[in-house]
């Protein structure tokens, strides 16, 4: 069924499914909540789930997407064990974002929405974290980095993967 | 323990006021989130460690704090009762902080701010220009408190304005005050506040509801984010008089997901306030119910539209509909709803507490109070700022960001996020309210300032907005979804050099196709930034498209980097860096070379350079 390269076992998916939406007391107007907590438990939002919620919820799975679809911070896409943000917002932009972005293309050979084949590294972008002061700004993990410049770009990148880089840097 | 009375509350403050000593030394480690990317947290870790090493730690008190503001210099470091403001702390220059300032009230120079205009040291967190020219009413209290603590809310007068409101005023008499305030939305659009409760107050229906937008999408802005961070209480006492202003009793707080510690510490929040009997039933004694629940947001710009974030917070996509009928009226489930976002409640408190007058004394004819901007972009002290209405954008700019960057030359200011416009040299006077932007071109916006300067190509502003725009665009109506994605073409088309030169009429007449034609706000001001840009730049627009010359040089198709030979002594820097193996090496002492053929105009050898001797033309 899925397309993802990550096995989604199916019993253990819906127990975690159904732990998630007991939370919410199966409530469907906290679809947008619970669609949230189950990407929290597989980084991802897996279609079996989606499916799972759809039953359990007794709502189409049509809408279930629709709500999955429309916001960005939801991925259908399995993503790396690393997750890369690169912020976008207008301060960032304006003292240099899309060069760093640009940077980190190159050093990971990813565009963003997409993912290393080695399955460390996924790459997205946000339209605006908040941190504006310290632009560009770049998350990894949720750690903040800021004042980036394309020259750190590779000594953040080694921080979270120290094998794999050098090689890397040439296939990119 | 629930509070029964305003009597007991009062009781509880001089509890808490008597048990703490005002000359304890405290030291204050601000843990906004601009702080915690420099590392905050391993300084309130060694201050700790320190302390307890020096057998200290009963004597003096750590508090992580909320954002203070000034972002450019942290982690920033304020100790009272002296308030003594370090800058660039770093966890080595921790025990020098204790021995010296703690125990033998010695100032550290280097950790103290250098204003740049004198090259005075100041000691003083007062004293610091781009605090002194603030008027922080709102956005203040953040450095006293533990975000965390709701008895450091009590110490400093929290849920006073709640008792007044609830035990001296009627619902009617609360509405009054705010209705003649003059407050004003601080989330965008300006609406009078006051009316906006009374329509909601007046609507038909037993079940309202009110809602705290902090779904905060304009980029470039995070004002929102400090205050729900930093004073969530401040926020909840608002929301409840409101709610008591209007006869609602539930309420939503809609947050960002990507404001983790915002949703973490409004949760904190809404528990403490419940245990204290200040949400829930019977708040206070006085009778009234409310209770709050948070929703976190899936990242969508288009939930800032009123419509779009009820729709979001009833499991649905946020897709705006028309506003026909007001939310005021038919709201979140179809009930009447008010909405307002988080500076708004938070500017509540305030003027329940002094009074309407008081509030009107401040700012201009149209707007009055303060307004928190986020002064960002390319000026030297980026941060959170909070100034009367009708200061200057000089004075702001200027006087409290410190000037530009690299003493380069102001070039414009962006205010109003997607929706708004650039602001040019020849209007650095003018005051900032609500309507003087409008006046403009632009607008307030939730009070992002993004500083541009003259290395700001403002066709490509224009593009990224756009850009934007298209992306968050939620589809639902044409103009919005097609007009903005072709104007957004051709924009890349001008950036790129292949720009008609009826491309800019053409741009107008789509502008003014979306602004009439669109469903909801997105749609309608999306052709602000182009239109102001074009209005006050257009000179810009036309070397793009005659020339093929970006004069800013950010465009890269019309733009080349060069070696300027006679500075460029051949370290080899660039070299090294290039990711594409487009510099030639030519022997120590001789200028490199840029091999066309390979550059992919990333501009590393531009900022690995630290002679200045490759120029972008």
């Amino acid at each position: 069924m899925s397309d993802s390269r990550q096995s989604v076992g199916l019993g253990e998916l819906s127990r975690k499914v159904g732990s998630v939406l007991e939370r919410y007391s199966r409530d469907a107007s906290q679809l947008v909540a619970i669609l949230q907590d189950i990407q929290v438990e597989y980084n991802w939002l897996p279609k079996e789930a989606l499916e799972e919620v759809s039953q359990e919820l007794g709502i189409p799975l049509s809408r279930v997407f629709s709500v999955a679809t429309f916001f960005r911070a939801f991925s259908l896409r399995p993503r790396g064990r690393h997750l890369i943000h690169v912020c976008l917002g207008t301060a960032c932009h304006v003292r240099g974002a899309p060069r760093i972005l640009e940077q980190i293309e190159r050093q990971l050979g990813i565009r963003p929405g997409e993912m290393t084949e080695d399955l460390q590294f996924s790459l997205e972008t946000v339209n605006c974290v908040g941190a504006c002061a310290l632009g560009p700004v770049v998350i990894v993990d949720g750690d903040y980095h800021g004042q980036m410049t394309p020259d750190r770009v590779k000594e953040i990148l080694k921080k979270y993967s120290k094998e794999r880089l050098g090689d890397e840097a040439e296939v990119g | 323990m629930k509070l029964k009375s305003a009597k007991e509350l009062e009781e509880l403050r001089s509890r808490i006021i008597k048990e703490r000593d005002p000359q304890k030394p405290s030291i204050a480690v601000c843990s906004g989130t601009g702080c915690h990317a420099w590392g905050c947290a391993e300084v309130t870790a060694a201050f700790k460690e320190e302390l307890q090493r020096q057998g200290l730690d009963g004597q003096v008190t750590v508090k992580t704090t909320g954002c203070h503001g000034f972002c450019e210099r942290g982690p920033l470091v304020v100790i009272y009762p002296q308030r003594i403001f370090y800058q660039r702390v770093k966890p080595q220059d921790v025990p020098e902080i204790v021995s010296k300032t703690i125990l033998q009230n010695e100032l550290i120079d280097r950790l103290l701010y250098t204003d740049p205009s004198t090259g005075q040291k100041i000691a003083y967190e007062h004293e610091v220009p781009f605090y002194k020219r603030q008027k922080r009413l709102v956005f203040g209290s953040n450095g006293l408190i533990d975000p965390q603590s709701i008895e450091d809310y009590f110490a400093i007068g929290g849920y006073a304005a709640l008792a007044k409101a609830l035990f001296e005023l009627t619902s009617e008499q609360v509405l009054d005050e705010v209705k003649r305030s003059g407050l004003r939305g601080r989330g965008g659009g300006g609406f009078p506040t006051g009316r906006k409760w009374e329509t909601c107050r007046n609507a038909p229906g037993e079940v309202k509801y009110v809602i705290c937008n902090c779904d905060e999408g304009d980029p470039g802005a995070y004002m929102d984010r400090s205050l729900m961070e930093g004073n969530p209480h401040l926020v909840l006492e608002g929301m409840v008089i409101g709610a008591y202003a209007i006869g609602a009793h539930e309420g939503y707080i809609y947050v960002r997901n990507e404001y983790p510690l915002a949703v973490r510490n409004a949760q904190r929040a809404i528990e403490q306030a419940e245990e204290y009997g200040l949400l829930g039933e019977d708040i206070l004694g006085s009778g009234f119910d409310f209770s709050v629940r948070i929703n976190r947001g899936g990242g969508a710009f288009v939930c800032g539209e009123s419509t779009a974030l009820m729709a979001s917070l009833e499991g649905r996509p946020g897709e705006p509909r028309a506003k026909y009928i007001h939310t005021a009226e038919k709201g979140l489930w179809n009930r009447p709803t008010n909405l307002n976002n988080v500076e708004t409640w938070a500017n509540v408190p305030g003027i329940i507490l002094k009074g309407a007058d008081w509030y009107r004394g401040l700012g201009t004819e149209g707007s009055k109070g303060t307004k928190i901007f986020s002064l960002v972009g390319k000026v030297n002290n980026t941060g959170l700022v909070e100034v009367p209405m009708g200061m200057t954008l000089r004075e702001i700019i200027f006087d409290i960001g410190g000037g530009i960057r690299g003493g380069r030359k102001f070039k414009a200011v962006q205010t109003g996020g997607p929706s708004g416009g650039v602001i040019p040299e020849e209007f650095l006077d003018l005051p900032v309210d609500f309507d003087e932007l409008t006046k403009v071109g632009s607008m307030m916006g939730s009070g992002g300032m993004i500083v541009m300067d003259e290395k700001t190509c403002m066709v490509d502003v224009a593009r990224y907005f756009l850009g934007f725009l298209e992306e968050e665009s939620c589809g639902k109506c044409v103009p919005c979804r097609e007009g903005i994605k072709h104007m957004r073409e051709i924009l890349t088309r001008i950036c790129e050099g292949r720009g008609k030169e009826s491309d800019l009429e053409l741009l107008e007449r789509l502008s003014a196709t979306l602004a009439d034609a669109s469903l909801c706000a997105l749609g309608s001001t999306a052709p602000n930034p182009v239109l102001t840009t074009l209005h006050y730049f257009r000179d810009e627009y036309e070397a793009h498209i005659k020339e093929k010359r970006c004069p800013a040089g950010v465009c890269k198709e019309l733009i080349n980097y060069y070696v300027i030979e006679e500075k460029c002594p051949g370290c080899g820097l660039c070299v090294k860096n290039c990711p594409t193996e487009a510099i030639i090496f030519k022997g120590k002492k001789k200028p490199v070379e840029i091999d066309y053929g390979k550059c992919i105009k990333c501009g590393t050898c531009y900022d690995v350079c630290r002679l200045g001797a490759i120029e972008v033309r």
